[in-house]
């Protein structure tokens, strides 16, 4: 134990934990900070104008923090769950809970969709089934720590935690019927002739400063990327929040109109984004009314399927496949959107 | 002369990394035969599950995500 303190210390750790200290005591007064700042300028605090600006001084940094500490958290995670981890933790097993656990690996494995087809292979190849290799296909780009914190940032924890499950819903089922449907054959001829390998898994020693600069690599990566669309999504929604009446889109994106629900996912379907970039479109979606299953469902589909990611895919799959891949998956969000608004 | 591969479907990480290293090697003055290999059976060759990957001399030293400077340039630097 006393070694172990020892070597934490020894490290680069006491930064870590002045930046844990810094980090809290900033979030904490971030509220205070911002009434403060807003009564200094000369605007009415009641009025539209100031009530934009107190919006977006708060929710800036606030979300800004937030996805920084969460990436850097997921970062250290990520170095436990390689995808080689992930494959040989999925290899051998069969259809059902291993759905379940395909879909949860989703969220922690590192994954950018140009990956999708090395990993495809590399699944398919250690005998992952099909139907399993799906359920992550499906999770890893749509269930992640960026989405999932955006969401609570912005809309509230219960917000957060619906996308999650639901998310890991449509993964778990969509994986599932998809591994029923026997679809080994369609795969392109290639990837079937690829022989089956004996996987040999060893995790390899990673010290745990190796492990915090993965997580310092990803926020600088993470965070110095999405930035923009967090500050875009701020601005949008404090525009509306100070301007843009209530309701205003409740008639055409609100529960009453059942039809919204499908064509927000088809939309969404050839539009590619990342979580980060399609929330200024669901803060003012849902800020202007339109139903919470309908916008989520809109963002489901733009993050989850895309064109281009079908593109990469159809070098693996053939056409026929991914149409079934699409339809499943959309079959899967439009029933979220749906079941949702009517609940709700 | 260093034989280097960079294997990726061509996202931008890939491109990216790419460039990173034809910039570094430029600068130290290291002779490098620098390849793009996006054909995913020759990438599925080198057992690997994401890419970006860099390969030296046929050997996988990086794989997935974006490579730090610091990584370039030890690759670099070790020969």
């Amino acid at each position: 134990m006393l070694g172990w303190f020892y070597k934490m210390t020894k490290g680069p750790i006491p930064i870590y934990l002045l930046l844990l200290i810094a980090w809290v005591a900033l979030y904490i007064s971030l509220a205070p900070l911002a009434d403060l700042i807003v009564s200094f300028l000369p605007v009415d605090p009641a009025s539209h104008l100031g009530e934009a600006i107190a919006f977006f001084i708060y929710d800036t940094p606030k979300v800004l923090l937030l996805l920084s500490a969460v990436v850097f958290v997921m970062g250290i995670i990520n170095t436990w769950f390689t995808p080689e981890r992930t494959r040989s933790l999925l290899a051998g097993r069969s259809l059902g809970l291993a759905n379940v656990l395909a879909a949860s690996l989703g969220i922690v494995t590192p994954f950018c969709s140009c990956s999708a087809v090395p990993l495809f292979i590399g699944f398919v190849q250690a005998g992952v089934p099909l139907g399993v290799t799906f359920s992550f296909l499906i999770a890893a780009p749509m269930v992640n720590e960026i989405a999932l914190t955006l969401l609570f940032g912005l809309f509230g924890w219960k917000i957060a935690l619906l996308y999650l499950g639901l998310g890991l819903m449509v993964a778990i089922f969509g994986g599932l019927l998809l591994g029923r449907m026997n679809l080994e054959k369609h795969l392109e001829k290639w990837v079937q002739d690829i022989p089956a390998k004996q996987l040999s898994f060893e995790s390899e020693k990673v010290a745990f400063s190796q492990r915090l600069t993965a997580g310092s690599l990803a926020v600088k990566d993470v965070v110095g990327k999405v930035w923009v669309y967090i500050l875009l999504g701020i601005g949008v929604g404090a525009f509306i929040h100070g301007y843009v009446p209530e309701n205003f889109m409740a008639s055409f994106m609100g529960k009453e109109a059942w039809w919204s629900v499908p064509l927000a996912v088809l939309i969404g379907i050839p539009m590619y984004s990342s979580a980060a970039g399609i929330i200024p479109v669901v803060q003012a979606l849902l800020a202007k009314g339109a139903a919470l299953g309908t916008a989520l469902a809109f963002m489901m589909s733009v993050v989850a399927l895309s064109l281009p990611e079908m593109i990469i895919l159809r070098k693996v799959l053939t056409v026929r496949l991914i149409g079934v891949f699409i339809s499943i998956v959309a079959s899967g969000i439009l029933l979220v959107g749906l079941i949702f608004n009517l609940v709700l | 002369m260093l034989r280097v591969k960079v294997l990726g479907g061509g996202c931008t990480n890939c491109k990216v990394t790419y460039r990173l290293i034809e910039e570094l090697a430029q600068a130290r003055g290291v002779a490098v035969q620098l390849e793009k290999v996006e054909d995913f059976q020759e990438i599925m060759a080198y057992d690997v599950m994401s890419t970006p990957c860099v390969v030296i001399d046929e050997t996988v030293v990086h794989r997935g995500g974006l490579p730090s400077r610091e990584q370039v340039e030890s690759w670099l630097a070790d020969r």
